[in-house]
């Protein structure tokens, strides 16, 4: 059961990085003014993307009857289930509004999500007594689900940034877009280097010094560029660290993220020296055609559908369900607070949009960012503050 | 700022767009504008009227939308600077909250406690900002949501040129002889508009009630806030820890004693590799002590009449409950829940005298270290005194014993060992793997003899009057959220003048949505449909 689940995510993937090249194809094909062939293009791609899903709601299933609960129980799983709501999102959001070039955008966001999933552990984990509840199920796939019609607008926004930002001069506008790409581009580059060595099966480890004075050790699946406070090497000939750093920073994690900008820097240069143009400027003649007005509105409508899931799900939900598991409906949690912060986010996203006039440019830079809070909560809270938790 | 004087005559006040009189555009800034600004009908506001005493200063102010979201903002950023560090609640109880963040975080960690953002939460200045929000909720929602209802009740069916064209989706249709409205009216009910008819002017008009959203959200909110307020009512708010040990009944704090709680058995179960589902065992394998169930059997008894200080109360079973976490046991106000555990604590410890040099025993004893005798009977004469206890013992300053805490976590008695020969007894004082005898020389000795273990189980009693506040506040938010955000006040007017056929439209957002309906609404008639103005800005 365990072994058809995981293949039918990864027939998923598979699927959606294929649809993505029809959407894609579509909108080439769109320039000819050739309408029919467009529509063919795109119908074959939500078809596919149809197919796909279906596939990934079948990991979903099976993996609930193998492992007795929603598999929504921790990182791999949960990071999965948004992509999976990503793409469940931009289906709904296709038969609304019928634009392919959405699906360039999101499919890719939605792979790239599932992609970095699958470098957490895999394997299923029992419940420990807090999470023993159906309000498990409610309350994180409610979440999941408004985050990822929230993500939809990032998405729009992204399309929208591309086709407005004037590419012909460098300016404000054209680094930060760019540094939105990076930052997508910087996480298929972590997705590659955890990829290949995990296949590798690099390790190595060192004996170290934790901030009580205690000797610890560490196992790095990357090679070692910063070293653990005081460490030792214990693996014989492995790469040795080109720097050390005190004992309140986490050395692995810094590493590892280290080797993400690393890899990404290269990719992107690699990009930038091919092409010879800003990553944003490549994919302008994708959105050329695209009206201005009406992925706004996309991005607009993602937002006022997702807000009231989100907050349902991510707060009212989350209160229920923290006043049965934990005594309180609210203790002021990083991830609570994160949820707070996401909604107070949105809540003056859409203030400043029906009263300040907020439309266009400034809308999708909005939500753009709010595309950054959202992974900060989903990922980083747990990896980076809740890190420092478990350590203390 | 002054009034605004319409052509017809009357006085408007400021912040006029549409003369109330006679409907006609007024105001430079609107007159001047291409396109009305729509957002409260153009009608005028409390907080536009008038600007003179300080009330109407602090009206004003909380009522800007513009303060409003920088209310918003600033809790938002105040909110994520608490996560940077932990807040002191997480912070292990056993150092002082000083050295930890020093220790812990380094300069930054000191610098995080010296701005107090360690309790962040709970400061002044995060409680100021979270009640400027809520008195900026009640102020805005009051500023706009009179002139709102009048304006929408008082609309006019055939609303004047100048307010058609300065709509966003505006057009003409020349029309050659007769044009006949019918079907059009009839493809707008069928679109569920409701339509009111003034001499050939129509005004088509649909989901009016999401106008209110935004007004019943933040009803919901300022009711969710005044839930939070109330925890600070005595009476409402319990919020209590109970340690028992099993087979211990005790009263329940924060009850006044009118409950008492029984804990039969505290159980801890973790996942075995064996006897649990297969497919845990690789996750097993990494990190074999994962945690199955908490679980206390209790029992909840309540008081019956009253009692005297120091008697005995009778106690009436109500209530019993596998109490686990996420499964509280529930009984009136009160909610008690499996927080915490002690496994195997120190419970009773039994010694047996003995000759210090034969060996030979002349009884036993068995102390109860919650609840010690004075005096041990041994029988045929011997017996032991119990002259000092320290439940959890360490050397003060003066190396003097103390005890730390009540709990026996490392108990010592001093005891006098009465015996036929030794009628005076003999002193001895006895800890865990020492003995201490002031005369140096005794005879007889108090040999340990095993100890007797029993978990404790910390419950957490709770009562929370307040989640009825919450409760509601919180359901009333999601009803005005969606009814503003799913549905859309949409209106459209059809004027014939002079041979044309006018058609103005107008949605608070969506308009994608509403030039496909009204597209729809004109198929099959020989009307063009109106152009989006701001198009053509662009
Ligand atoms: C955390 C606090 C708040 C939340 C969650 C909230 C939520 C909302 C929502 C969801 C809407 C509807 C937006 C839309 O449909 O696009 C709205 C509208 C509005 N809110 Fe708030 N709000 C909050 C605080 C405030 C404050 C402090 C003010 C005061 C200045 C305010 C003033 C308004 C106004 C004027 C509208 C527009 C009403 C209209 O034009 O129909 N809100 N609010």
């Amino acid at each position: 059961m365990v072994e058809i689940s995981s293949n039918l995510l990864y027939i998923a993937f598979v699927l959606y990085l294929i649809a993505t090249f029809f959407f894609a194809g579509s909108i080439k094909i769109s320039k000819d003014k050739e309408e029919k062939k467009t529509s063919r293009w795109s119908l074959i791609g939500i078809v596919i993307t149809l197919i796909g899903f279906a596939s990934q709601i079948g990991y979903f299933i099976t993996r609930w009857i193998a492992g007795g609960h929603a598999p929504v129980s921790n990182l791999f799983e949960f990071t999965t289930f948004f992509g999976m709501m990503l793409v469940a999102a931009f289906i709904i959001i296709y038969f609304i509004y019928k634009t392919s070039i959405l699906g360039v955008f999101t499919l890719p966001v939605a792979l790239l999500v599932i992609a970095y999933a699958s470098m957490f552990p895999r394997e299923i984990t029992p419940l420990i007594p807090a999470l023993q509840s159906d309000w498990l199920h409610i309350h994180v796939t409610t979440a999941a689900a408004g985050e990822a019609i929230l993500a939809l607008s990032f998405a729009a926004g992204l399309i929208y940034l591309i086709k407005f930002v004037d590419q012909t001069k460098s300016s404000k506008r054209t680094f930060w877009l760019e540094t939105t790409l990076f930052g997508l581009i910087a996480t298929l580059g972590f997705i590659i280097v955890a990829t290949s060595f995990s296949l590798a099966d690099y390790e190595s480890k060192f004996n170290w010094v934790d901030k009580r004075g205690q000797e610890a050790e560490a196992a790095y699946h990357m090679p070692a560029l910063i070293g653990p406070h005081k460490y030792e090497s214990v693996t014989d000939g492995s790469f040795q660290p080109l720097a050390e750093v005190p004992a309140l920073i986490n050395a692995m994690k810094l590493n590892t993220f280290i080797w993400s900008l690393l890899a990404g820097t290269i990719l992107y240069l690699l990009i930038r020296l091919i092409f010879r143009k800003r990553v944003a400027a490549i994919l302008q003649p994708l959105v050329r055609k695209i009206d201005l007005n009406l992925v706004d509105e996309i991005g607009y409508r993602s937002v006022l559908i997702g807000f009231p899931i989100f907050t349902l799900g991510a707060l009212i939900f989350a209160m229920i369900w923290a006043q049965m598991a934990w005594t309180r409906f609210w203790g002021w949690d990083p991830k609570e607070v994160w949820a707070l912060v996401t909604f107070l986010f949105y809540a003056a996203f859409l203030h400043l949009r029906l009263s300040k006039g907020w439309h266009g440019e400034k809308s999708a830079w909005l939500a753009v960012i709010g595309f950054v809070i959202i992974m900060f909560n989903l990922i980083a809270v747990n990896l980076i503050i809740a890190g420092l938790h478990s350590y203390a | 700022m002054k009034e605004v004087k319409c052509e017809c005559g009357h006085i408007n006040p400021v912040g006029t767009a549409l003369c109330e009189a006679c409907g006609r555009v007024v105001g430079e800034e609107a007159e001047s504008s291409k396109l009305l600004d729509m957002r409260y009908e153009a009608s005028p506001r409390r907080s536009q009227n008038y600007n003179r005493t300080s009330v109407d200063k602090i009206w004003s102010f909380f009522s800007s939308v513009k303060v409003g979201i920088w209310l918003i903002v600033l809790t938002l950023i105040a909110s994520a600077l608490g996560t940077i560090f932990p807040q002191e609640m997480y912070i292990p109880p056993n150092m002082p909250a000083v050295d930890y963040y020093e220790d812990e975080y380094g300069t930054l960690g000191k610098l995080y406690y010296q701005l107090g953002f360690h309790n962040l939460y709970s400061s002044w200045w995060y409680l100021l900002l979270i009640a400027s929000i809520g008195i900026s909720l009640v102020i805005c929602s009051l500023d706009r949501v009179i002139p709102l209802y009048k304006a929408l009740k008082n609309q006019r069916t055939a609303p004047r040129e100048g307010f058609l064209k300065r709509q966003r989706l505006f057009g003409i249709t020349e029309t050659s002889g007769q044009i006949d409205l019918e079907s059009i009216k009839k493809n707008l009910k069928n679109k569920r508009y409701s339509i009111k008819e003034e001499n050939g002017s129509i005004l088509a008009e649909k989901n009016r009630f999401s106008r209110w959203g935004p007004y019943v959200n933040h009803i919901g909110l300022i009711i969710f806030l005044f839930g939070g307020l109330l925890r600070f009512v005595p009476g409402m708010y319990v919020d209590e820890v109970v340690w028992v040990r099993e087979e211990e009944t005790i009263e329940v704090p924060g009850t006044s004693g009118q409950f008492y709680v029984k804990n039969e058995k505290f159980i801890r179960q973790l996942y075995d590799q064996e006897k649990d589902d297969q497919v845990y065992n690789e996750a097993l394998k990494k990190n074999p002590a994962v945690i199955k169930n908490f679980q206390t059997d209790a029992v909840l008894y309540e008081k019956k009449g009253n009692t005297l200080p120091g008697e005995q109360p009778e106690l009436k079973q109500v209530e019993s409950h596998s109490i686990q976490v996420n499964k509280p046991m529930k009984y009136k106000d009160f909610a008690f829940y499996q927080t915490d555990y002690k496994l195997d604590e120190m419970h009773k410890m039994k010694f047996k005298l003995i000759d210090k040099k034969t060996e030979e025993s002349f009884g036993k004893l068995t102390v109860d270290l919650y609840d010690p005798k004075k005096k041990y009977e041994l029988g045929s004469g011997y017996s032991v005194e119990l002259l000092n206890y320290f439940p959890d013992f360490e050397f003060g300053e003066n190396s003097e014993p103390i005890t730390k805490s009540r709990i026996p976590n490392n108990p010592a008695f001093v005891f006098n060992m009465k015996t036929p020969d030794k009628p005076k007894g003999e002193t001895s004082f006895v800890a865990i793997q020492q003995t201490i005898e002031p005369q140096e020389n005794n005879k007889y000795k108090l040999a340990f003899d095993g100890i007797e273990t029993q978990n404790v189980s910390g419950l957490t009693i709770r009562k929370d009057m307040t989640l009825w506040y919450l409760a509601i506040g919180g359901t009333i938010f999601m009803i005005g959220v969606i009814q503003g955000a799913y549905w859309n006040h949409r209106r459209i007017w059809v004027q014939k003048k002079n041979g044309q056929v006018w058609i103005a439209a107008h949605t608070n957002k969506n308009w994608f949505g509403i030039k496909r309906e009204i597209s729809s609404i004109l198929s099959g008639t020989t009307l063009n449909e109106p152009a989006d103005q701001l198009d053509d800005k662009s």
